[in-house]
């Protein structure tokens, strides 16, 4: 089979995978089936947290994918998310219809709003489930193929690359907040009412969106450890170490980054469509260089290059902002600010590292 | 494999145990209020005064007996100025805490964030910002002002008073100041003023080289007309921009500026003197005299432990709201959302500036309009008031789109959002 | 009650004394004073002083200034500055200023220092914009003779705007015996100004002709009512529109020096958020995610020494530059020795690390201080504008800030390049191993250097203080930018980082008038994306060997 063959190796995946299987079975059960006075039951806010997490948790493979595997710390990988994100939040908006505020069956409520008079044109075909789904894949992929095309081909390296990332996301940013754009500025996009006629606040639907975001990080993440494991892989890996040894030898440096970049932007944008409708609201805030930063720290959290490091690595931390908001609102950045400094000075490989030293001694 | 077994079961036993913080028991000895202000961020500055009141008064009540015989208890949570995580933590109050009443949010986006999981879980949200309307949600009171408790008294002040002709419509790129200065220019023209006497400028959040703006303004403003800047300029932009304006030599008495955003826990924050002379238009000023400001300002004294802190109008929206809610709890004899919601309308409570708040069909208040001159210790001198009390208009009579359109929480209308001329409801989401 | 002014000889009128004593009282002691002052007029405008009404206060004020009593000056000053208090206790009206939670009051008439009163003993004598321009008006006219010409300049040019029609009967026999060259100049405006409108034919054309060189406001707004209005003679009007036109030509030089201004200033800024980062970043190759906070540091040091210097805002400010340098420097050791150490080699792990430490230090911040910004109030030098025609003035703290961007500039420059320091951290930076086995001890350097850019941060901070808001935010505002600007410049040259910044300060500023902020931010930045794909290394790439990875 090919999953066997793909996990061969990776014993970490397997238990990841195991698991991920077990919850993706158990919750939904829990949610559903189980009655809500009983203690096994599981809330739909639990589930939609969950579910949250796990969007966050493919975001985080997707930037292990290039920062672990190819060296590139990518300061921006928040801004393919947030795409992907706004390629399904028009989706959900054009799903609206006359429902909105205004009754206005073509135009969003903040279009009626700016007195815009029809559909810009980047609008168009949003109401198609099919054009919008492609869409999440395209446009992230198509950025971070124009810009890695750029970057690479001008060996932008290093720390320079992150820069640059960072100013690519912070200048979405500026411009998706600019109500001019035609993406509702601020406020972004919300007040979503169904998904393929799904109605989004049913408890069946957010089951369903839950078990489309495991199958979606699963899937993510048989398809990097695929890539890993082939020729294309290990040439990453080999950039990675030594780029200009791997040139010298006759690899085509740039096509393998562009490729795996690209990708990897596509795996960001996906795991943004199916945040959007789990949290309801999409807005530039998510394009916030700092977002991208945090992200990264997830995956460093959890640990570089094993991929289920930064599965574990995203839910860990989003779990400890979730429990701390709430339990010591007051503390919590001091607690945050505190485990990004202590995994970088004693964990370098992460809790995976962490996992994996204790192994060694058994 | 037996070892990969044994890493499941750990990793499951794991997870229950992680997952204990969800299971919370619910207490039927209080009544619990949610707290969602964020504590951190870039509102941290705003927000964490209100979750400050919200506490004092949860405290004055509980000392008061409770509600119903029933003690209060406070459910604070940080939304971290993340506006998905408002409607997470939403969620959270709502379906884990069990709370009974929401106090919070103070953008507009933030209100949008949370206003689907309410309605889908028949939440109650006190929301004591002053805003931008076009909206009425069954489950959401907005204490603040709309716009026509605002801008539009400021402008007639404005015209009137001043003999202002030439206006610059100065505001933070969002919803609010677009709303707002919107339905100033449709005001505006609607009296007769000439489209070149109208300058319209929006700037990002935090901007902070005002130089070219208040150059333009400068120039703008000394064609021979009395002109004068209608400020939506959010937050920490506003520092920046008043001191510029004073460096550039534009005083008070040439181009006096009227901000909607500025008050005095904005101006506890700045070294006021470029400001002296400028205006606000709000519901509330501290430095008003009357019985139950000067009660209100010294419990918050007492509370807050620091003689030095300001009080602000949002803070009087929470006390508003929250007096409110409490009265609507009694009268109703539960706190179940919807009896509460029936009860609330109609409920009067004293405003602190000496008249009375009345909560209308439209989940809107009742409330007066003052303009405030800033003084250099930071406080307002009141310059001008209406008389009386201005009702809260949920949709502006001078938006295109919403000028048909009315709120009716009562029967037989029961919409947030009712057009007259067709007579339907739509957009709504119970 | 009845106040009375605070003077040594004038303290008089208890409250157990009735009306008429005190009256006599007055009378005889302000005769003896002031002779031939009658109290009359002053008594009656101290009572509407304290009256709630503004509409009394606008009463009391013309009744000051009517009185012509040596201290009216003093006391409309003082009031219209929003320094007047009344003191109830003593019944009388004092300058006051706030120290903490007590005022320091001063004697209106001379000065003279009356001690310090708790906060409640003072009430403080409220004015409204009417009130304020009413009394800049009255000044005007009282100051119009004053022995000191920049006061005398101010008061002409108020006459000018406020253009009443006794303007040329004020000003002629003015001009006759004025000697400043300048305030004669604005006088001849004035007279012309009032000759072009209220003159014969003959001298209007001769009054537009000496005012088309003028970039006055109110004569280029009376030139284009005359241009505009058709029941003018059409000569009179053509002539009007020529000068209006060599006026406009004017204006626009001098806009185009105001937008390279701006845009210096603009880059000023950058360039001293950035230039720490450029020695932690540039030099040591820490990706510094806490510099924004170190700037923030030095801006609540300003803040902190502000409140332990109540009442000397200059010399405070003076005093926070080296105190910031050293508080934002200690901790920048203290991350160096702590954390970062241990992390050389990893250079995009210290990122991680110290976006940790960023976050401690904002919520450290929020905790002991407050979440909500803190007020640094600007020393009287620090504001207002140079004036340099009434088209183009420069502000004084963009202009000081300006200077000292590149006084810091210079003396790092100097430090990098002339000490032993300097020496020694530009052999650590191209080749630790080399420089140690010279004889470098290298994490002594490495700790001083870190020290040197944080420190530097913190001066910015203490410039931004100046500026903007001081909160916890303060620094995620410029940390982007600054990674910008040193990216821009060229990592590891601090001339890069000096012409980079002031460059998109002016490339930000020009683009502005027709791209609004928002556009140009985001055109700057994509800029900068093309330009790294051009020059990867920056405008000013490192040569040689350190260039390498």
């Amino acid at each position: 089979m090919l999953i066997s063959r793909i996990l061969k190796n990776d014993r970490g995946g397997q238990v990841f995978l195991a698991i991920l299987t077990l919850v993706t079975i158990l919750v939904p059960v829990l949610n559903l089936a189980v009655p809500a006075d009983s203690p096994l039951h599981v809330s739909t806010y639990t589930l939609t947290l969950l579910g949250k997490y796990l969007t966050y948790a493919l975001l985080a493979v997707a930037v292990d994918l290039v920062w672990g595997y190819l060296g590139i710390l990518s300061l921006g990988h928040g801004a393919f998310f947030a795409l992907g994100g706004y390629a399904m939040g028009m989706y959900l908006m054009r799903q609206i219809g006359d429902r909105g505020v205004y009754g206005n069956p073509d135009l969003p409520d903040f279009m009626v709003f700016l007195n815009w008079q029809e559909l810009p044109w980047f609008w168009q075909g949003f109401d198609m489930f099919w054009f919008a789904m492609l869409m999440v894949m395209l446009v992230p992929g198509l950025l971070a193929f124009v810009f890695g095309w750029l970057a690479f081909r001008s060996r932008v390296t290093g720390v320079y690359l992150s820069i640059i990332t960072q100013a690519l996301t912070y200048a979405l940013l500026l411009a998706f907040y600019r109500n001019e754009m035609g993406f509702g500025g601020n406020n972004g996009l919300t007040d979503f009412k169904d998904i393929l006629g799904f109605n989004l606040q049913a408890d069946s639907t957010r089951v369903g969106l839950f078990i489309a975001s495991a199958v979606a990080l699963a899937l993510g993440y048989l398809a990097c450890r695929y890539i890993m494991n082939s020729r294309l892989g290990r040439v990453a890996v080999a950039i990675r170490d030594a780029e200009d040894r791997t040139r010298f030898i006759g690899y085509r440096v740039e096509h393998v980054k562009l490729w795996i970049f690209t990708f990897s932007a596509i795996l960001a944008g996906i795991a943004g469509a199916l945040y959007v409708p789990q949290v309801g609201i999409i807005n530039p805030g998510e394009f916030s260089p700092l977002n991208s930063i945090e992200l990264v720290v997830w995956v460093a959290v959890g640990g570089r290059a094993t991929l289920y490091g930064a599965v574990l690595g995203a839910i860990v931390v989003n779990y400890g902002k979730t429990y701390f908001t709430a339990a010591l609102p007051d503390f919590w950045l001091f607690a945050l600010g505190a485990l990004f400094i202590l995994v970088t000075l004693l964990l370098p490989h992460g809790i995976v590292g962490l996992l994996r030293k204790k192994e060694k001694v058994q | 494999m037996s070892f990969t077994l044994k890493k499941l079961s750990l990793a499951t036993l794991a997870i229950t145990a992680l997952s204990s913080p969800f299971i919370v028991l619910a207490d039927d000895e209080t009544i619990k209020v949610g707290v969602l202000h964020s504590l951190s961020g870039t509102m941290a500055i705003s927000e964490t005064t209100l979750k400050d009141t919200v506490l004092m008064m949860i405290d004055e009540q509980n000392k008061k007996g409770g509600v119903m015989g029933k003690q209060l208890e406070a459910v604070v949570v940080d939304p971290a100025s993340d506006w998905p995580l408002f409607a997470e933590k939403t969620r959270e109050l709502l379906a884990q805490e069990k709370v009974d009443v929401i106090f919070g949010c103070w953008t507009s986006v933030s209100r949008k964030s949370v206003l689907p999981v309410l309605e889908e879980l028949n939440g109650l949200l006190f929301y004591p910002v002053q805003y931008e309307g076009e909206e009425s949600s069954k489950n959401v009171f907005y204490t603040g002002a709309a716009p026509n408790q605002q801008a539009i008294p400021a402008v007639d002040y404005l015209a009137d008073e001043l003999e202002v002709e030439r206006w610059v419509l100065a505001g933070t790129d969002y919803v609010y100041p677009r709303t707002t200065n919107k339905i100033l220019e449709s005001y505006l023209k609607a009296k007769g003023v000439a489209d070149e006497d109208i300058m319209i400028n929006y700037t990002p959040f935090g901007h902070s080289d005002w130089q070219s703006i208040v150059a333009d303004i400068k120039k703008f403003g000394s064609e021979g007309k009395k002109t004068a800047v209608v400020s939506t300029i959010n937050g920490d932009a506003n520092v920046p921009f008043y001191k510029e304006l004073g460096n550039q030599g534009i005083s008070a008495e040439d181009i006096p500026v009227v901000a909607f955003s500025v008050g005095e826990e904005e101006l506890a924050g700045i070294d006021t003197a470029p400001l002296v002379g400028h205006l606000a238009a709000w519901n509330y000023f501290q430095s008003v005299e009357s019985d139950e400001n000067e009660a209100f300002i010294d419990a918050w004294h007492a509370f807050i432990g620091d003689e030095e802190r300001v009080t602000n109008d949002p803070m009087e929206a929470t006390v508003i709201g929250f007096n409110m809610w409490t009265q609507a709890v009694e009268k109703a004899g539960t706190t179940d959302v919807d009896a509460v919601v029936d009860a609330m309308i109609g409920i009067e409570t004293p405003n602190m500036t000496g008249g009375t708040a009345t909560m209308l069909k439209n989940h809107h208040l009742t409330k007066p309009v003052l303009i405030g001159e800033i003084q250099d210790d930071g406080q307002f001198e009141v310059v001008w008031e209406t008389d009386g009390e201005v009702p809260g208009d949920a949709w502006s009579d001078f938006l295109e789109g919403s000028k048909d359109i009315i709120s009716d929480w009562t029967d037989p209308v029961r919409c947030g959002n009712y057009n007259t001329v067709t007579k339907t409801c739509s957009g709504q989401n119970y | 009650m009845r106040p009375v002014l605070a003077n040594e000889q004038h303290r008089h009128g208890s409250r157990a004394l009735g009306f008429l004593v005190a009256l006599c009282l007055l009378l005889t002691m302000s005769a003896a004073v002031y002779a031939q002052q009658s109290p009359g007029p002053l008594d009656e405008a101290y009572q509407l002083l304290i009256s709630k009404s503004l509409k009394d206060k606008q009463k009391a004020v013309t009744l000051i200034a009517e009185s012509g009593d040596p201290i009216s000056e003093p006391l409309l000053r003082t009031l219209m500055e929003g320094d007047l208090y009344y003191e109830e206790a003593a019944q009388r009206f004092v300058a006051g200023e706030r120290r903490g939670k007590e005022y320091a009051l001063r004697a209106l008439s001379d000065g003279s220092e009356l001690g310090t009163v708790p906060r409640k003993a003072v009430s403080k004598v409220r004015t409204n914009n009417a009130v304020r321009k009413q009394i800049r008006e009255v000044l005007a006219t009282l100051t119009l003779k004053s022995a000191d010409p920049d006061v005398r300049l101010r008061a002409v040019n108020e006459l000018i705007d406020a253009n009443n029609d006794n303007l040329g009967a004020v000003m002629r026999p003015l001009l006759e015996t004025e000697n400043n060259a300048k305030v004669s100049a604005a006088l001849q405006t004035g007279i012309a100004l009032s000759e072009l409108q209220h003159g014969e034919a003959q001298q209007r054309l001769e009054a537009i002709d000496s005012l088309s060189g003028s970039l006055n406001q109110t004569v280029r707004n009376t030139l284009r009512r005359i241009a505009d209005n058709e029941s003018e003679a059409p000569e009179l009007r053509t002539a009007a529109a020529d000068a209006l036109q060599s006026i406009a030509g004017r204006i626009e030089f001098y806009g185009h020096l105001e937008t390279l201004f701006f845009g210096l200033s603009l880059g000023s800024v950058l360039v001293l958020a950035a230039i720490g980062l450029a020695i932690t970043f540039g030099v040591m190759g820490v990706i510094n995610m806490a510099h924004g906070e170190l700037i923030m540091l030095g801006a609540y040091t300003t803040y902190l020494i502000q409140q332990a210097m109540p009442g000397a805002t200059g010399w405070s400010l003076l005093l926070a530059i080296p105190a910031a340098f050293m508080v934002s420097g200690a901790v920048g050791i203290l991350i160096e020795r702590g954390i970062i150490r241990f992390l050389y080699g990893r250079p995009l792990e210290t990122l991680l690390a110290t976006f940790g430490v960023s976050l401690i230090l904002q919520q450290l911040v929020r905790t002991l201080i407050s979440p909500q910004n803190v007020p640094v109030s600007n020393p009287s030098w620090m504001s207002g504008s140079w004036q340099i025609n009434s088209v183009l003035s420069l502000t004084y703290n963009r202009l000081y800030i300006f200077i000292f961007c590149l006084i810091v500039f210079t003396a790092l420059y100097l430090i990098l390049r002339k000490t032993r320091l300097g020496l020694q951290v530009r052999a650590v930076s191209q080749n630790r191993a080399m420089a140690r086995a010279m004889g470098v001890r290298s994490a002594r350097v490495d700790a001083m250097t870190f020290g040197l850019g944080a420190g530097i941060a913190g001066v910015a901070g203490v410039a931004l203080s100046q500026l903007t808001n001081v909160g916890p935010n303060l620094g995620q505002a410029y940390i982007i930018d600054s990674f910008m600007v040193v990216v821009f410049g060229g990592v590891g040259n601090l001339f890069g980082t000096l012409v980079a910044g002031l460059s998109l300060g002016v490339a930000n500023k020009v683009m502005e008038p027709w791209a609004g902020a928002v556009l140009a931010k985001i055109l700057v930045l994509v800029f900068i994306i093309l330009f790294i794909q051009k020059r990867p290394r920056g405008l000013f790439p490192q040569k040689g060997r350190a260039a390498g990875n």
